[in-house]
């Protein structure tokens, strides 16, 4: 099965023999919708929760909450600082995206398209990181960060952040460059365009769902991570959301309307952000793995 | 010298990745390495010196810590991979049916994926808090659950499955979505029943995928710092300390560089012979 069959939008790839039977198939209520009904339950149950928390007055226990009330969210924005925080969040997510999604872009057409020494080496050292944990990185990354001067600034993060994101990025790109066939942009270049040209006008366009799947992945990781934040800035004015968020949890335990209001914060951008591209990773880890 | 040229473009592609690599992680862990047979103290520079393997000596002989959180790193990777592979591939197969709304529930059952460890905290606090949690419904007395070191373990692994499961299964559905629909057809016409459609078809091809997701869930759960430290904080009694989180907390709470990084090149040592002695055991991407 190739790659470019999997990857366009809205191909389903379904074992026949179910859509024959779809409808009046009474096992089919058992095996399918009570188990995902339940699991959509554990999924959504402490979604909820978090929202009932943010919403309803302090002091309520209803299960539901009415009358709503925002005054969660203005304390966590205006009093305890989530405004800067969620800036911060957007500056370093932001950037570690664009720098993310350059990167891999390059070298994805690289692994794909060429065949150079030193290509085996380099999906080695790409898979090899994937064992790096990030938390015994710290200390280490620390050292340079600070003969760098970049303790406590936001820089620190987007340079860290982006070299987790790579490898991954890379791998998945390659496999959506290797979906976009080559005779068209080979044709291009006959015709006289520079091998630059015929990219930017050829594959580019046609890389989109790549571009979306790597970028969201980019970006939801970056918003996401914690240890590096904790480590590497500790004035107040540089927290991201999920340092600021540890703090709310510690500090706040007793407030729990705080700190629901405080998680919506976090949560709202890349709930979002994943429910829109959810469908463009799993075909971009289908095409990583079928041509990786 | 346009050949030349031609061939140095791939080389320019991935420059600035390699050059990245280099002096972000290669360079680092070469620095571990240093650092572990070193005293380095941020808070007691005065120490700082040559340590030998005195910070191994420590770690092996004299630190209890260590020891136990070996084994409660050991206890954590292998139930949550059991059980999120389970899970996950029951929910990669629920999903990849056909049926009416099935993007929507695609979105919804992998948003977790999406969630911070920080803030999956944050949310699980609330449902565990004894009070005003959900567990008061389901008739749970009045106990924190976190606070207990029988209850802790059970709670941690649930809180770590609501979010860990939906990216198995996103891993496991772009493997199954690689099976040609035509094997199914035939096993069809043979009488193969769903099944033996399942274990003939279905598991023998997804082989590769589930090996691949297991071990780097495996990895990661290893890794994962972010839910332990803001959940537990390694509590009560430190019973869920695993050696990354061990590694943190010297490093982030005591500043306590040398040791921390002899613990570091303790967690490679395992990580990389345990991935090994894994990829060799399953056979990973042999011909059948």
């Amino acid at each position: 099965m190739s790659a470019d069959v999997m990857i366009r939008p809205g191909t389903r790839a379904v074992p026949a023999g179910t859509r024959r039977r779809r409808r009046r198939d009474p096992g089919r209520v058992l095996r399918l919708y009570v188990p995902l009904g339940m699991y959509l339950v554990f999924t959504l149950v402490p979604f909820y929760w978090m929202l009932v928390f943010a919403l309803r007055p302090a002091g309520s226990t209803d299960p539901v909450p009415w009358p709503i009330t925002f005054e969660h969210f203005e304390t966590v924005w205006n009093d305890i600082g989530y405004a800067v925080f969620f800036k911060n969040s957007v500056i370093v997510g932001v950037w570690s995206l664009l720098v993310t999604t350059v990167i891999a872009v390059m070298g994805g057409y690289a692994l794909s398209r060429y065949r150079f020494r030193g290509r085996g080496l380099f999906m080695v050292v790409l898979l090899c990181t994937q064992f790096i944990p990030g938390a015994m990185m710290l200390i280490p990354l620390f050292s340079i960060f600070k003969s760098l001067g970049l303790i406590n600034s936001l820089a620190s993060l987007i340079v860290a952040d982006t070299v987790f994101n790579l490898p991954l990025s890379i791998i998945l790109m390659s496999g959506f460059v290797s979906a976009v066939p080559f005779t068209v942009e080979e044709a291009a270049m006959v015709d006289g365009c520079s091998r630059l040209r015929g990219f930017l006008a050829i594959v580019l366009p046609q890389l989109r769902p790549g571009l979306i799947a790597v970028g969201s992945f980019a970006f939801i990781h970056t918003w996401n991570n914690f240890l590096f934040a904790l480590m590497f800035v500790s004035k107040q004015d540089s927290f991201t959301i999920p340092v600021g968020l540890s703090y709310t949890i510690g500090e706040y335990s007793a407030d729990f309307g705080a700190l629901a209001a405080g998680g919506v914060v976090a949560a709202l951008p890349v709930v979002c952000v994943f429910a829109v591209v959810q469908r463009y990773l799993v075909h971009g880890i289908s095409a990583g793995a079928v041509k990786g | 010298m346009t050949t030349m040229r031609r061939r140095a473009v791939p080389y320019l592609l991935i420059s600035p990745t390699v050059a990245l690599i280099a002096v972000f992680l290669v360079y680092p862990i070469a620095s571990v390495a240093y650092y572990s047979l070193q005293h380095r103290n941020l808070t007691r520079p005065w120490a700082d010196g040559f340590a030998g393997l005195g910070n191994f000596r420590q770690m092996l002989f004299e630190d209890e810590v260590f020891w136990h959180s070996l084994g409660f790193t050991a206890k954590w990777v292998v139930a949550e991979i059991g059980l999120q592979l389970i899970l996950g591939l029951a929910l990669a197969l629920i999903v990849n049916e056909s049926f009416i709304g099935r993007g929507l529930a695609r979105s919804l059952v992998f948003s977790p994926w999406a969630v911070s460890g920080v803030l999956t905290t944050g949310i699980w606090i609330l449902l565990y808090t004894p009070s005003t949690g959900v567990l008061r419904f389901l008739g749970q007395p009045e106990a924190a659950v976190l606070g207990n070191p029988d209850t802790v373990f059970p709670a941690v692994v649930v809180t770590e499955l609501w979010r860990g499961v939906p990216f198995f299964a996103i891993l496991l559905l772009a493997g199954l979505q690689g099976i040609p629909g035509e094997l199914y057809e035939a096993a069809a016409v043979d009488g193969a029943g769903r099944i033996r459609r399942f274990l003939h078809v279905t598991l023998p091809h997804l082989r590769d995928a589930i090996v691949l997701a297991t071990l780097l869930r495996g990895v990661w759960e290893f890794n994962n710092v972010d839910l332990l430290f803001t959940l537990t904080g390694g509590g009560p009694a430190q019973v869920t300390t695993t050696l990354p989180l061990y590694v943190a907390q010297r490093a982030v709470d005591s500043k306590d560089f040398g040791y921390g990084s002899a613990l570091t090149m303790a967690g490679f040592v395992i990580l990389l012979f345990c991935s090994l002695l894994y990829l060799r055991l399953s056979r990973f991407g042999e011909e059948r």
